[in-house]
């Protein structure tokens, strides 16, 4: 089914997409656009060969952020071919071969890996990401965009949306997985002068990056359901907060709002419905608190980011004291499925209480690295071997961290148990917004802990004492354990702290800051005992704990780390097994890293 | 110490008219203090202490809440910057794919650590939190150039281009 078929409806045009995300960017997306132009131009193919004209389109995120650059050429009557790796050097010969002699460059087409990576998934809502150009409103206009915002303003009422969102089963994409049809519901009832609707496009998760590629690649769908929740709870005014680390993002909506707004999607009584909204787009300044609610309409407002307590809830009072829905950016992106294809269609897809679909960031050490969309229920097993091709360098898989710093890391006990919001709860995880990382061998999972802990001390906004001096102790505990100077009584201290910060932190970053310790605390004790008692790291990450000694058993004698050694201290042949000198070594740790067989310790 | 940078600082001759420019650009706008402040930022390169001091009294907002929300948040600096800036993500993708060998390559050629600047302010050093690029981890970018899938070595390489004279 390589039916990823993107007839591009172009009729007897070809078309070159060029995947620009910035993925697509950093290996060097734009010399390939460039240099796709310039011969196109110098074949004089713009202007035609017999009834054939060409277009060079860019496009979003495709997913496959590990095979980037990736070029789809289409020509008339055919099915759309996707180049993989492509270099600026390779695209004259899928010109002259592929365009011109109508010969596709074979050695360069995409392997079957890649067509597996997208079979597997179901994308409802990256469908657009990487086949339509972001900054042309026509094409999403083609692919059926607007299409529910027009049926919602001019056939719908307000409870019809609501009630049509709450059937759908649809919950909230940034973590927590509250009821979208429910918050909007609570919203709605409130009567105010003025009404916000806020998109939380501060996608902080370390790890996450799904949020970002569909405002880069497909833009007019986050307006389009921000206009539809706008209608909904009688919204006068609309932000979406994007991250600062996000400048594309930030680009492509501007260029979108303007687009819409010329359309006529956007602005005073839009599709001559009578309901009038405007969309503004807010940079935040670098806060990885800012992603919770309260913390973000402050932001807004031009203060420091710091949670409140609530009550009151933002439904009620929230930015400028004035009733406010705030809901991510993936959950605006399903509302428009959703009124399109409806409740009953959308609700079948997914588990019992978690529906639709769900993007994850597959990333770490697994070798198809990307985006990717599947049906809630969706076991780790499928999401890391089928799709993501498994573990590079045959290492052996070791955990999944989800979630981010809220979230948690699983066994390989878990890999066969379908995810959704439930089941990770109950696992110690968290869906959190969706980021996946693959932990293999090599990595500690005691360095995990202290490497999110770090993380949420540094973040911590420093308004409540639990979270602030809370995760600083636990930090140090844990450093000290990495280091080789831990105690036995310390996981209990861990535990207790743990529990006490969770219940008496403030905002959701507290209460959730110390999962990844609880959790790796609960799935490899024996990891942090071994740093304890036996002062040994059993993936010799704690560069502290290092005996830098050759594994016999699993040295393959192929000399990497002896041709790699700085100060020539690692002896060893082809026949031999390497031996470190201890007088000479300098404990750099290169041998380590270099070593693909973990028979360095 | 304190007192004379303080001196310095206002001995400066600081063109405010951008400062101007850009306040104008937000009269009547609610919440207009953290993007002024990023628009000053991108024209300035850093915020000053004058120009600080001069949007204060503009739009009506203490100086303690200014300085507030500008150590507030990790985009706003208050020192003077390099010419270039690396940031080297630190996010779990990263992480796990040895961003720490990446750091340990910028401190050992420049010797500076992290948030610090070169002597020659040619090269700021910042360990920054997850950019979003963890497809291609481990991932650094330098001022607006994104290099993906790095090693120590290629990133070596990649540094050499900032240090060589431009040929």
């Amino acid at each position: 089914m390589s039916s990823e078929t993107k007839s591009s409806g172009n009729g007897d045009k070809s078309v070159i997409s060029v995947c620009l995300g910035t993925g697509g960017i950093a290996a060097g997306g734009d010399k390939v656009f460039a240099k796709f132009e310039k011969e196109i131009k110098s074949k004089k193919l713009d202007t035609a060969i017999g009834k054939r004209v060409c277009k060079t389109a860019k496009t979003g995120c495709r997913g496959l952020c590990a095979r980037d650059v990736l070029v789809d050429v289409t020509v008339p009557g055919k099915e759309a071919l996707t180049y993989e790796r492509v270099t600026a050097d390779m695209v004259p010969q899928i010109v002259e071969d592929h365009l011109v002699n109508n010969t596709p460059v074979k050695k360069w087409l995409a392997k079957d890996s890649y067509h597996k990576f997208h079979e597997t998934q179901q994308r409802l809502i990256l469908g657009n990401c990487g086949t339509i150009d972001p900054e042309n409103i026509d094409e999403y206009i083609i692919k059926g965009g607007y299409k529910a915002l027009d049926k919602v303003l001019n056939k719908m009422t307000t409870k019809e949306v609501i009630d049509e969102v709450s059937k759908a089963g649809l919950r909230g994409r940034g973590g927590g997985g509250f009821e979208t049809g429910w918050k909007w519901e609570s919203c709605a009832k409130y009567g105010a002068d003025e009404k916000f609707i806020i998109c939380n496009g501060d996608e902080g998760d370390p790890g996450a990056f799904m949020d970002r590629s569909i405002m880069e690649g497909d833009p007019h769908v986050v307006l389009e359901g921000m206009v539809i929740g706008g209608y909904a709870i009688g919204a006068t005014k609309g932000y979406i907060y994007v991250r600062a680390e996000y400048p594309l993002a930030v680009e492509r909506l501007h260029i979108a709002i303007k687009q819409a707004k010329e359309n006529g999607f956007l602005g005073e009584n839009i599709l001559k419905s009578g309901y009038s909204i405007d969309i503004v787009v807010k940079e935040g300044a670098g806060a990885f608190v800012c992603g919770e609610s309260t913390a973000l309409q402050y932001s807004i407002e031009g203060k420091r980011g710091m949670p409140r307590t609530r009550p009151p809830q933002s439904v009620e009072a929230g930015l400028w004291d004035k009733p406010t829905c705030l809901n991510n950016v993936e959950t605006f992106a399903n509302v428009p499925v959703i009124i399109n294809r409806g409740a009953e269609w959308y609700s079948k897809i997914g588990t019992e209480k978690s529906k639709g679909t769900k993007i994850f960031a597959l990333t770490g050490n697994v070798k198809n690295t990307g985006l990717i969309e599947v049906p809630m229920g969706i076991t780790i097993r499928e999401i890391v071997f089928d799709i993501g091709g498994g573990i590079p360098k045959k290492k052996k898989f070791k955990a999944v961290q989800i979630g981010g710093p809220s979230g948690g890391c699983l066994p390989e006990a878990y890999l066969d148990k379908p995810i959704d919001f439930e089941s990770l709860l109950e696992a110690g995880a968290m869906m959190g917004s969706g980021s996946l990382v693959v932990v293999d061998e090599t990595t500690c999972m005691v360095d995990m802990a202290r490497f999110f802990l770090d993380f949420c001390a540094i973040e911590s906004c420093g308004k409540c004492p639990p979270c602030r001096v809370g995760t600083t102790l636990m930090l140090d505990i844990l450093i000290r354990i990495t280091q080789g100077e831990g105690k036995e009584e310390d996981l209990d201290l861990l535990e207790q702290m743990s529990d006490e910060i969770n219940t008496m932190s403030l905002c959701g970053l507290g209460q959730s800051a110390p999962n990844p310790v609880k959790s790796t605390l609960r799935y490899f004790r024996d990891e942090y005992l071994a740093h304890i008692l036996d002062k040994d790291c059993p993936t010799a990450s704690c560069v502290a704990l290092h005996k830098y000694t050759v594994i016999s058993d699993k040295c393959t004698k192929c000399t990497l780390c002896i041709r790699n050694c700085p100060v020539d201290a690692i002896s060893g042949s082809k026949d031999e097994v390497a031996f470190i000198d201890k007088e000479k070594c300098i404990e750099c740790n290169l041998c380590y890293e270099k070593c693909n067989f973990m028979a360095i310790k | 110490m304190n007192t004379t940078s303080i001196q310095s600082a206002q001995d400066e001759t600081v063109d405010f008219s951008k400062v101007k420019k850009i306040l104008k650009s937000y009269e009547n706008v609610n919440g207009a203090l953290i993007p002024v402040l990023q628009k000053i930022q991108t024209e300035y390169g850093y915020l000053q202490e004058p120009v600080i001091n001069f949007v204060s009294e503009s739009l009506n907002i203490s100086v303690t809440e200014i300085i507030g929300v500008a150590t507030f948040y990790s985009q706003f600096h208050l020192k003077p910057r390099g010419k270039h800036i690396i940031k080297v993500c630190c996010g779990t993708a990263c992480h796990v794919k040895n961003a720490k060998g990446l750091s340990a390559k910028v401190i050992d050629k420049f010797k500076i650590n992290a948030n610090e600047t070169t002597e020659d302010k040619m090269f700021t050093f910042e360990e920054v939190s997850c950019l979003g690029a963890c497809g291609i981890a481990p991932v650094v970018v330098i001022d607006k150039d994104v290099h993906g899938t790095l090693s120590p070595d290629k990133f070596g390489d990649v540094l050499d281009g900032y240090t060589k004279p431009a040929a």
